[in-house]
């Protein structure tokens, strides 16, 4: 582990720095939180930063550290169990779609096909206009709408590896579809299938922090990083930091991943035949 | 540098003193090429043989002044002409690459982009160089092409590459790297993954193209038979040492270096046909059909490939299949294991019939028939263990876990004589004679009582595949399997085999012992199949004719003729054509399926 990190190009290791930056925001900002998240402290509204409120203070006069510390943890755990989800069940299915029969296989793939053709965005907006927004809602609609692009990657790689003699010699052994998808394919598909969650997690982080920007997200009084930016829209015309820190945040914790994971891709490829 | 310039009025190449190290991602830089040095004059032709690993090939890189990824060129003298390969900068290289100096690697297929056209990228180089103008480059080709004895040279570079044949694309490659009229040509392997009877041609127009064009050439080989067609000296290698540097006659009649000798040794061994007697057929194929695509209505699949094959498999024999690729003899084996289920005919094991389809077959009858393949490259899952990969059919058909099946796994890598302590490690890093053991070996380790081995030792160079053929002996020996052993090389099937049948087309068109196999007389394409392989002689590949067209693997549907008609060379018109070739039964129990009636 600390020799992959030791080979990471400098990219890798400024990516992989922040994102453990971030996953302690996550994990502890709301303990760290100078002043409680929700309570007005201030009589100005967007103060600039410095001074008694360390990054200013939003539009009602709270302060814009504490939001911010209280709001990641939204915008990475919930992309985060949502990608995992996404990603998982997509891996799942692929496999079992790459070592089933053909017609099999392609009534699965279609099926995929015709799932990925909806728009992420409206079929968010559908659902939540369906069911409300909560955290389980959510959840789903984001699982569900990057399920099919992780279904689609992880099949690809898995067909190819499904035609290797290897597994040709387990299939003339007898061997059940499960051993042969688990056991045979996954541990060779699985270092890109990483690099791709890792992309999914950031398209979840933009999909949820565009829908809590449209107030379709996650309900006040809870607030993400999207939603911070949506409340504080009225001060972006004298440059609040109260809208510029969170949309600075989002881009940060989008770019590490991203450059993590680039580096990451780098680093392992097939061949080597996974660690 | 003037030094140099004096030796270069003799000597066109020179390496002095080369010495190549590689830098692994993990750990200490180590040498794989030691002090090499050679020269050549002009219009020589210089063999590189060597098992994998000897660093041939890498030598022959340096000529282009290339080092493979992790690899530096580290010490030493490359001279070509009048450069020093070793102190020109990229830009520099790069000018001379294809244009003074050129490569034609071992796979053409991987070599030639698949989305271009043929033409254009034979006379990329040129254009690159701009060496001649666009026209000119073309008709150049065209000359090449002729010079080749490509069939239709006007035509052929409108072709994508996947419209011509294997050994077509490897004398198209040799084109590309001849359009500039290269001093040095280095030849990587250019035949190695060719059938025995292209082989021939190829070597045929390489051979002339050299001697038309006064190009030096470095051959790099581990076949020693083919290079004695080709070089005028070859150099032995070993863990990049040279062993010995003799001219070809040398090398052949009176080897000095016991290694040299060993390579020599290898191939002349052909062992003894031994009689076995234990009659009880434990694989029986009966009048087997299979082919891919749907199945018609007469029940036949869309697209055939084998045509009624019967073989009977005794215990603790070998059966040996032979074709070229394209005969169906890979489709056989999957026939046999139930990947591929025939469409007509039936398999019986020990008196059992079995169910065409492996997902029908029971556990037990999988455990029976065990398949090693080819490559062990791809045989092996990288992501598992050694002793994973042993373990597993343990596992899976006797249920051992823990202690008892590390202990099973250790028997087993003892068995195939590979070290117990490989059982920890991953097979990515064995070499190619240990990971077709590991391939062996988890064969052997369901306990089963027939092996299909396809091409088993094709991937592997000479020595180590003549370690494997011992290897199968002695396990058939003791352990009584019997081994249905698929392979295009004519030798190997000779030296293993109790019974042979002959593939082409997906038809059988011989069928006899091992014995009467030994010596004709033949079907015609196993006539030429034999005449095909090289011998140990410089001057077979002159006294062979030229007879040979490139197989397709397109069958008429329901053709009953002779399906070798169009390749032979004793074809009788009005006979051959037109009606279905009989079966005929010679004196020593050989059968095959011609017109010809008077083989004795």
């Amino acid at each position: 582990m600390f020799s992959t990190i030791k080979n990471l190009p400098m990219s890798g290791k400024f990516g992989f720095t922040l994102v453990v930056f971030w996953l302690f925001i996550a994990l502890f900002g709301p303990w760290l939180t100078p002043y409680s998240s929700n309570s007005i402290v201030a009589y100005e509204v967007f103060e600039r930063m410095g001074g008694e409120y360390l990054l200013g203070t939003d539009y009602l006069g709270r302060d814009v550290l504490s939001r911010l510390l209280d709001g990641t943890r939204y915008t990475i755990f919930i992309p985060l169990v949502a990608a995992a989800l996404a990603c998982s069940t997509g891996t799942l299915i692929a496999l079992f779609s790459a070592v089933s029969s053909k017609n099999t296989d392609e009534t699965i793939s279609r099926f995929m096909d015709s799932l990925i053709s909806i728009p992420s965005k409206i079929f968010a907006l559908v659902m939540i206009a369906a069911f409300g927004s909560s955290i389980p809602i959510l959840l789903l609609i984001t699982a569900v709408s990057y399920m099919p692009g992780s279904f689609r990657i992880a099949r690809a790689l898995a067909v190819n590896v499904a035609n290797m003699d290897f597994v040709v010699v387990a299939k003339s052994r007898g061997e059940g579809r499960f051993y042969l998808a688990v056991k045979e394919v996954l541990p060779n598909i699985i270092h890109p299938m990483l690099a791709d969650f890792g992309l999914r997690f950031v398209f979840v982080v933009l999909l949820l922090s565009s829908l809590s920007f449209l107030g379709l997200g996650i309900q006040p009084p809870q607030a993400d990083l999207g939603s911070l930016v949506r409340e504080n829209i009225s001060g972006l015309a004298e440059g609040a930091p109260a809208v510029i820190i969170p949309t600075f945040a989002i881009a940060t914790i989008t770019i590490a991943v991203n450059l993590l994971i680039d580096s990451l891709r780098n680093s392992s490829s097939y061949a080597s035949g996974g660690k | 540098m003037s030094a140099m310039n004096t030796l270069d009025t003799e000597d066109h190449v020179v390496v002095k003193n080369l010495c190549v190290d590689v830098t692994p991602d993990q750990g200490e830089a180590f040498g794989i090429v030691h002090d090499v040095s050679f020269s050549l004059k002009r219009g020589e032709v210089l063999a590189l043989i060597g098992e994998s690993g000897s660093g041939k090939t890498t030598i022959a890189l340096s000529l282009l002044g290339y080092a493979r990824r992790g690899c530096a060129l580290k010490s030493g003298i490359v001279n070509v002409g009048n450069e020093n390969i070793m102190e020109l900068n990229k830009a520099q290289l790069a000018r001379l690459r294809g244009r003074k100096v050129a490569y034609v690697a071992q796979s053409a297929a991987a070599a030639f982009n698949p989305s271009k056209r043929i033409m254009d990228q034979v006379i990329e180089s040129a254009l690159l160089h701009s060496v001649m103008s666009s026209e000119a480059a073309r008709e150049k080709a065209i000359d090449l092409f002729k010079q080749l004895s490509l069939p239709s040279p006007e035509s052929i570079g409108d072709r994508y590459p996947h419209e011509v044949s294997g050994g077509q694309l490897q004398r198209l490659m040799a084109a590309m790297a001849l359009i500039c009229e290269p001093e040095l040509v280095v030849f990587d392997e250019p035949t190695t993954a060719l059938d025995v009877t292209t082989q021939v041609d190829v070597l045929k127009a390489f051979k002339l193209a050299v001697k038309a064009y006064n190009i030096t050439a470095v051959y790099v080989s581990h076949d020693l038979a083919v290079v004695a067609q080709m070089a005028d000296r070859i150099i032995v290698l070993k863990q990049g040492r040279v062993m010995e540097d003799n001219c070809t006659d040398q090398i052949l009649n009176h080897p000095k270096h016991p290694y040299t000798q060993e390579l020599m040794g290898a191939i002349n061994d052909d062992g003894p046909i031994v009689e076995k007697n234990d009659s009880t057929p434990v694989l029986q194929v009966t009048g087997v059909v299979a082919g891919y695509g749907k199945i018609l209505a007469n029940g036949l699949p869309q697209i055939p490939i084998l045509d009624d094959i019967s073989i009977n498999v005794n215990r603790g024999e070998t059966v040996g299949i032979i074709g070229e690729s394209g005969s169906g003899k890979s489709t056989f084996a999957r026939v046999i294991a139930g990947l591929l289920p025939a469409a007509k005919g039936s398999i019986t094991l020990e008196g059992l019939t079995l169910e065409p389809n492996i997902s029908d077959r029971s556990k037990k009858e999988c455990q029976q028939i065990q398949m090693v393949f080819q490559n062990a490259d791809t045989a092996l899952n990288p992501s598992h263990t050694v002793g994973d990969i042993i373990g597993r059919p343990l596992t899976f058909f006797s249920g051992l876990q823990g202690e008892p099946r590390n202990n099973r796994v250790k028997e087993i890598l003892n068995l195939v004589q590979l070290p117990a302590e490989l059982a920890q490690r991953k097979c990515t890093a064995l070499s190619g004679g240990q990971k077709q053991r590991i391939n062996l070996a988890r064969a052997l380790a369901a306990d089963p009582s027939v092996i299909i081995c396809d091409e088993v030792t094709s991937a592997l160079d000479t020595v180590v595949a003549a370690a494997i053929l011992d290897l199968l002996k002695d396990l058939q020996a003791k352990l009584n399997i019997a081994i249905v052993f698929i392979s295009h090389d004519i030798s190997t099937v000779q030296s293993l085999c109790d019974e042979v049948v002959v593939l082409y087309k997906g038809k059988k068109v011989e069928h006899g012992s091992g014995q009467a196999f030994s010596k004709g007389p033949y079907h015609p394409y196993t006539d030429l199949l034999v005449n095909s392989v090289p011998a140990m002689d410089p001057k077979w590949l002159d006294s062979v004719a030229e007879h040979h067209q490139d197989m397709s693997m397109f069958i008429a549907e329901n053709d009953e003729l002779c399906r070798f008609r169009d390749r032979c060379s004793v074809c009788i018109t009005g006979k051959c054509d037109t009606e279905k070739p009989p079966l005929r039964l010679l004196k020593n129990k050989k059968e095959l399926l011609c017109h010809i009636d008077d083989f004795e």
